[in-house]
């Protein structure tokens, strides 16, 4: 791992040591973030993928009463009894933070409170099988609700994980080393020059101390 | 703010869904649909847009402008067609985004 470009003196060191003790720290708190949210979102995805299982099961079934009442009925009548909707859905908008990732809940409400407002047309001329295929609908529309919250929330929730995934590797393997190995550096580096100031100063003393007692020439007699 | 639910994909899959309250618009020309997609979703009156499969997969990249927004939630329905699993593939999608590999939809 490439050592960073800095000056190898005590000042740069310690705020090296300070930014690796956080460095550290922030990739404990990262990596708890990401388990936390890797659990709750299998728990999700799971959740989610069983409710799609059943919601696409029963919009088969509706789209199969439709078939049914259009095979019974004309184009022009069918279109026609369905042209003009009495009931409106109203989706309250409010969102849940889970480990910081906002995720939307959907709270649905309906214009009027009258179940029998979701059929638009009078029985005189419609089929049965329209009846049918516009009451299955609407016992699929909380599921269906509640499936685009679940698939939304799998959405964010995987991005989210995505990216505090790559934090985390990004933290382990590249900054973390990096901090290790300048640290390394900077001491080495320190300590050759502790030494070497100090074999410096030996020959100094050796040089005066030979200039005053001559002691040399002393030894090499 | 209360906001709507519109379905979007061929007459023929989403007609009955204007009875039960959700806001329909027809678009049999895959051509159009992303500007379609696009006009609905900026208006900022819908929580959730539903697109059947073959609309879904036709407008990639302009769903990809509302990935990271909390609404519209884009979702996939299977049309009148049939069902292609593109809801199962896209959920796949996800779990393979955040884990690597898909470890729930693979057996």
């Amino acid at each position: 791992m490439a050592v960073m470009n800095v000056n190898p003196t005590r000042m740069q060191l310690s705020k090296l040591k300070k930014q690796l003790v956080t460095a550290v720290r922030g990739h404990k708190m990262l990596k708890d973030k990401r388990d936390e949210l890797m659990r709750q979102f299998l728990e999700l995805v799971r959740q989610t993928r069983d409710l799609r299982d059943k919601v696409e099961r029963e919009l088969e079934n509706c789209n199969n009463h439709f078939v049914n009442a259009s095979a019974v009925m004309s184009k022009e009548a069918l279109d026609g009894a369905l042209l003009s909707p009495k009931q409106q859905v109203n989706v309250e908008i409010g969102s849940k933070n889970v480990m910081s990732v906002e995720i939307p809940q959907f709270e649905a409400g309906k214009r009027t409170a009258d179940e029998g407002d979701i059929f638009p047309y009078g029985f005189a001329f419609t089929s049965f099988e329209l009846d049918d295929a516009v009451m299955s609908l609407d016992r699929v529309l909380p599921d269906l609700i509640l499936l685009a919250q679940y698939e939304k929330s799998c959405e964010l929730m995987s991005a989210e994980i995505e990216k505090t995934r790559r934090r985390v590797n990004s933290l382990e393997h590249v900054m973390i080393p990096r901090y290790q190995e300048t640290i390394k550096f900077i001491s080495m580096k320190l300590e050759e020059n502790d030494r070497s100031s100090r074999t410096r100063l030996m020959k100094v003393k050796d040089m005066l101390l030979d200039k005053a007692h001559g002691y040399s020439k002393t030894m090499n007699q | 703010m209360a906001k709507h639910i519109a379905v979007i994909g061929d007459a023929e899959s989403i007609k009955g869904f204007s009875a039960v309250g959700l806001d329909i618009y027809p678009c049999d020309d895959l051509n159009e649909a992303g500007a379609l997609l696009r006009r609905i979703a900026d208006s900022d009156t819908y929580a959730v847009i539903y697109l059947t499969e073959t609309v879904f997969l036709a407008v990639e990249k302009v769903r990809a402008r509302y990935q990271d927004r909390l609404t519209p939630a884009i979702i996939p329905i299977p049309g009148v067609t049939g069902n292609k699993g593109t809801g199962t593939r896209r959920l796949s999608s996800f779990v393979e985004k955040a884990v690597g590999s898909d470890i729930i939809f693979n057996n």
